[in-house]
């Protein structure tokens, strides 16, 4: 796999993308609207927020963490940005940036106080979820603002690509993660801390501070996810991104990133959202009803996890040899 | 004091309740070697003998948690080969551990009464636990708490308490207790001295394994003496002086020699000044210089804040009272280490006593693990890891230290304890701190990486680092040291140079402060003067 190596995909990028494949092959041949420019669309303009959510989320799964405030973080980046457009009359670029650093600022606080303190993320940020609902509720008087016209820039195809700033923006975001993760000495700390973070320790680095910085950078994050909802709906809803967090983690470890911590990858979160995606359009289109689509949307997941977790003795077992398949962790 | 109830036994027409025979254990080394002992009806057995002697591991056997490797045991004349705890359990033995096996937020009637909490429904039958909780509770003097009170409640020493109670309240042949007295205050001591006593003049045989001189002198019958996995003696307690007992742990010095040359040092000069350094619980009141080129080594009892203090130099630990003063600002400024991070930035690296829990990313690449610590020094100025000099780094020096290894991108958890110490070494050396600390450098190591490693540690020295080493054996310490202190009981008992190395002066100072059964820390005048150097 020469040309995949250069690419720098985790060899389990394999399974996903045939999973993909899979999926995108059944839903055309049970529909025949699926394989259409609609659909893509719709998928297309569904997918940057929960991209990019799920990318903060691998960060934070990867260092033994977990953010729950995400989903609310984004509602309230996204009415930060709505209210500063619509009754501030601030420039978009200038709200935008407004909306980005509410992000950030949960994202470092939920950091400092789990890391600082040692009290696990799970509760920290249990907390941070509540408060940046309240918080969008308070912004927005719990009423839907408008915006229209000012941010539909970010869900628009640009011309010529076809395709819309915020998908162009998420995928970019995948990239540099994935970079990040791969490539730099921020990478290497963050699996890391996630496989023994008391060595890390006592090799003399400080987890705390990459902790924080890993916690803000989802938050970052997150707050980006707001301004591509709000680009997509053209109005700021209090309530929106309610479970998101839920579906964020769902592609992340169906993208087989592990829950406790050590190992993980960003593109294969991607491939875990467009899972996800095509799964739900699919469904959608052949008329199952919405109950049934989460039922077999938890069935996949629990299916992903169950098969991550084997997948090293069942390859060894297909390829009708005992020896165990060694993994190695360059990626 | 109840010392009237020690009504003297004479012990030799007792029966013989557990005959052990030619018992060998090997682990990755032979632990015990043709191992013989014999435990009488109602009798209290002490068992003595310095780190690693086999105490615990003779004790483990017997209490089916390891299996010998070979020989047999006979327990009443009938042959006893326990698989397991439980096995030896239903034959009526009992080991008190020293570390304890609680639930420690369920309440003490729920803990004593674990294994039948409920009626036939599963239902907790709470007055049947607070009546049976209340009679071992005065069994070992308890009677001032109360059955309901959550276990984590209680002080270290109540909770060993209880455990002796759970233990000694079933119908029992044989108990094992291992240092039960730790943290036990005076009254208390005397509470289970009395409760020993008892079950020994019900004919239960008790194996009893402390450092206490004192209260072995109180409470024993007869003691042993194991040394390198072997019994060097067997004697009646009122045959047996403490002096003769220290000879006997530490064994003829002339059977070993040292194998490593001191070598020619480059010059001394001191580098770190260590001035009353105390942490509560662990150490106190330390002060050491610590030179260039040279190796020091701290010797001691497991337990006796040797770890702690170590961690607390580096900065794992933080210290509560005390001082370093480095050269590097002529000793200008007292500093305590807040962090692992404090400690390198100050030149300190530290090889840590578990490499598993706290060195190692087990399931990451040998390759990963050696660079761990020399990341910033491998980036570009976008922190782009320099991956063609990180490999050719850990190849290099994992050739140099002689680490085996198929495929450097494998896991390292799939090498042996020697490869995987000899990474975490690698790790710090890479580093090139001038002050490098080795917990337990050769633990669970092969005779062959062991040898590798002390060469290791010497070439550091020679090269003008300063190198304290940590150590339970004493052999490894007066093979690697220019210079030993040793630790008793969280103080300093003893420095020796190279010249005044004994195996037995040595141990006599591990075991200097554990005479008294008085509170830990404490001291009379005319002990401290016994602290002084001795050369």
């Amino acid at each position: 796999m020469p040309g995949l190596k250069k690419l720098h995909l985790p060899w389990n990028s394999l399974g996903l993308i045939g999973v993909l494949i899979a999926l995108i092959l059944f839903f055309s041949f049970m529909s025949d609207y699926f394989f259409s420019t609609v659909t893509f669309r719709t998928l297309v303009n569904q997918i940057p927020a929960l991209t990019v959510i799920s990318v903060g989320m691998t960060y934070v799964l990867l260092i033994g963490g977990i953010d729950l405030s995400v989903g609310s973080v984004m509602a309230l980046s996204a009415a930060v940005v709505g209210v500063a457009i619509a009754d501030f009359h601030l420039p978009v670029l200038i709200a935008i940036v407004c909306g980005l650093a509410v992000g950030f600022i949960f994202g470092v606080t939920s950091g400092f106080v789990s890391s600082h303190w040692k009290i696990p993320s799970f509760v920290v940020t249990l907390g941070m979820l509540e408060i940046a609902r309240g918080g969008s509720y308070l912004v927005t008087q719990s009423e839907t603002k408008y915006i229209g016209d000012p941010v539909a820039f970010i869900g628009d195809p640009v011309p010529v690509v076809g395709i819309s700033a915020a998908l162009i923006a998420a995928v970019s975001v995948v990239i540099v993660a994935q970079w990040l993760l791969s490539k730099t000495i921020f990478g290497r700390y963050m699996i890391a801390i996630g496989t023994n973070e008391e060595a890390v320790r006592l090799a003399g680095i400080n987890p705390v501070s990459w902790k924080i910085v890993v916690f803000a950078i989802a938050g970052l994050l997150a707050g980006l996810g707001g301004v591509f909802q709000l680009g997509y709906l053209q109005s700021a809803d209090p309530n929106a991104g309610i479970g998101l967090e839920l579906s964020a983690i769902a592609a992340v470890v169906i993208g087989g990133t592990s829950l406790s911590g050590g190992r993980g990858s960003v593109v294969n979160s991607f491939f875990g959202v467009l899972i996800i995606a095509v799964m739900q359009t699919g469904l959608a289109q052949l008329g199952v009803s919405e109950s049934s689509k989460r039922i077999i949307t938890g069935l996949v997941i629990i299916a992903a996890v169950l098969f991550d977790q084997y997948r090293e003795p069942l390859a060894a077992r297909l390829s009708g040899k005992n020896k165990r398949i060694p993994t190695f962790d360059d990626n | 004091m109840t010392e009237s109830l020690s009504t003297p036994v004479n012990s030799g027409d007792l029966p013989v309740l557990l005959d052990v025979k030619a018992l060998d254990k090997t682990f990755a080394v032979p632990v015990l070697k043709n191992l013989s002992f014999q435990l009488r009806k109602g009798e209290i057995h002490a068992l003595m003998g310095s780190n690693g002697a086999g105490k615990s591991t003779l004790c483990n056997i017997i209490a089916g948690i390891h299996q010998p490797t070979a020989g047999e045991m006979y327990f009443l004349g009938e042959k006893y080969t326990p698989n397991d705890v439980k096995a030896a359990e239903e034959a009526g033995i009992r080991m008190v551990m020293q570390e304890l096996n609680l639930f420690p937020t369920l309440s003490i009637a729920e803990n004593l009464c674990f294994k039948n909490l409920g009626n036939k429904f599963g239902i907790i039958d709470s007055k049947r636990l607070r009546e049976r909780a209340t009679k071992l509770l005065d069994l070992v003097g308890l009677d001032d708490v109360t059955p309901e009170t959550p276990m984590e409640d209680l002080g270290v020493g109540k909770q060993q308490l209880i455990e002796i109670a759970s233990v000694i309240s079933e119908p029992i042949k044989l108990l094992i207790v291992d240092e039960p007295t730790a943290a036990l205050t005076d009254p208390q001591i005397d509470l289970l001295f009395e409760q020993l006593r008892k079950l020994r003049d019900q004919g239960v045989g008790i194996i009893y394994i402390s450092h206490r001189m004192d209260e072995i002198q109180r409470i024993a019958d007869r003691v042993s003496v194991l040394r390198d996995g072997q019994l060097v003696a067997t004697e009646d307690i009122k045959d047996i002086d403490v002096e003769t007992i220290v000879n006997l742990m530490s064994g003829d010095l002339d059977s070993h020699s040292i194998s490593i040359k001191p070598g020619i040092r480059p010059p001394k000069s001191c580098v770190l000044r260590v001035r009353t350094l105390s942490k509560v619980g662990a150490f106190e009141d330390i002060n050491l210089d610590i030179y260039s080129g040279e190796v020091l080594g701290i010797g001691g009892l497991i337990g006796s804040g040797r770890t702690e203090l170590l961690r607390t130099l580096f900065g794992a630990d933080v210290a509560d009272a005390g001082s370093l003063r480095f050269a590097s600002d002529d000793f200008l400024f007292p500093r305590l280490m807040r962090s692992p991070e404090e400690g390198v930035a100050n030149g300190i690296g530290l090889v840590v006593e578990d490499r598993k829990s706290q060195g190692l990313l087990l399931q990451k690449s040998l390759l990963r693990n050696i660079s761990l610590s020399i990341l910033p020094q491998l980036t570009n100025k976008f922190a782009v890891v320099d991956k063609q000099r990180e490999h050719d780094i850990a190849v290099e020096i994992a050739q140099r230290l002689a680490i085996k290894f198929d495929n450097i991108r494998a896991p390292i958890a799939s090498l042996s304890g020697g490869n995987q110490q000899k990474a975490l070494i690698a790790r710090w050396l890479l580093r090139d701190l001038p002050i490098l600390l080795f917990d337990e450098p050769s633990r669970g190591v092969d005779a062959r990486a062991k040898t590798r490693i002390h060469e290791l540690i010497r070439e550091q020295a020679l090269k003008g680092k300063a190198v304290i080493v940590v150590s339970s054996e004493t052999q490894e310490l007066m093979t690697v040291s220019d210079r030993i202190i040793v630790l008793s009981n969280g103080r300093m008992a003893g420095e020796f140079d190279r010249a005044s190395f004994s195996e037995e002066k040595l141990l006599e100072a591990s075991f200097r402060f554990y005479n008294k059964s008085s509170p830990q820390h404490k001291t009379n005048d005319k002990e401290q003067q016994d602290v002084s150097p001795t050369h």
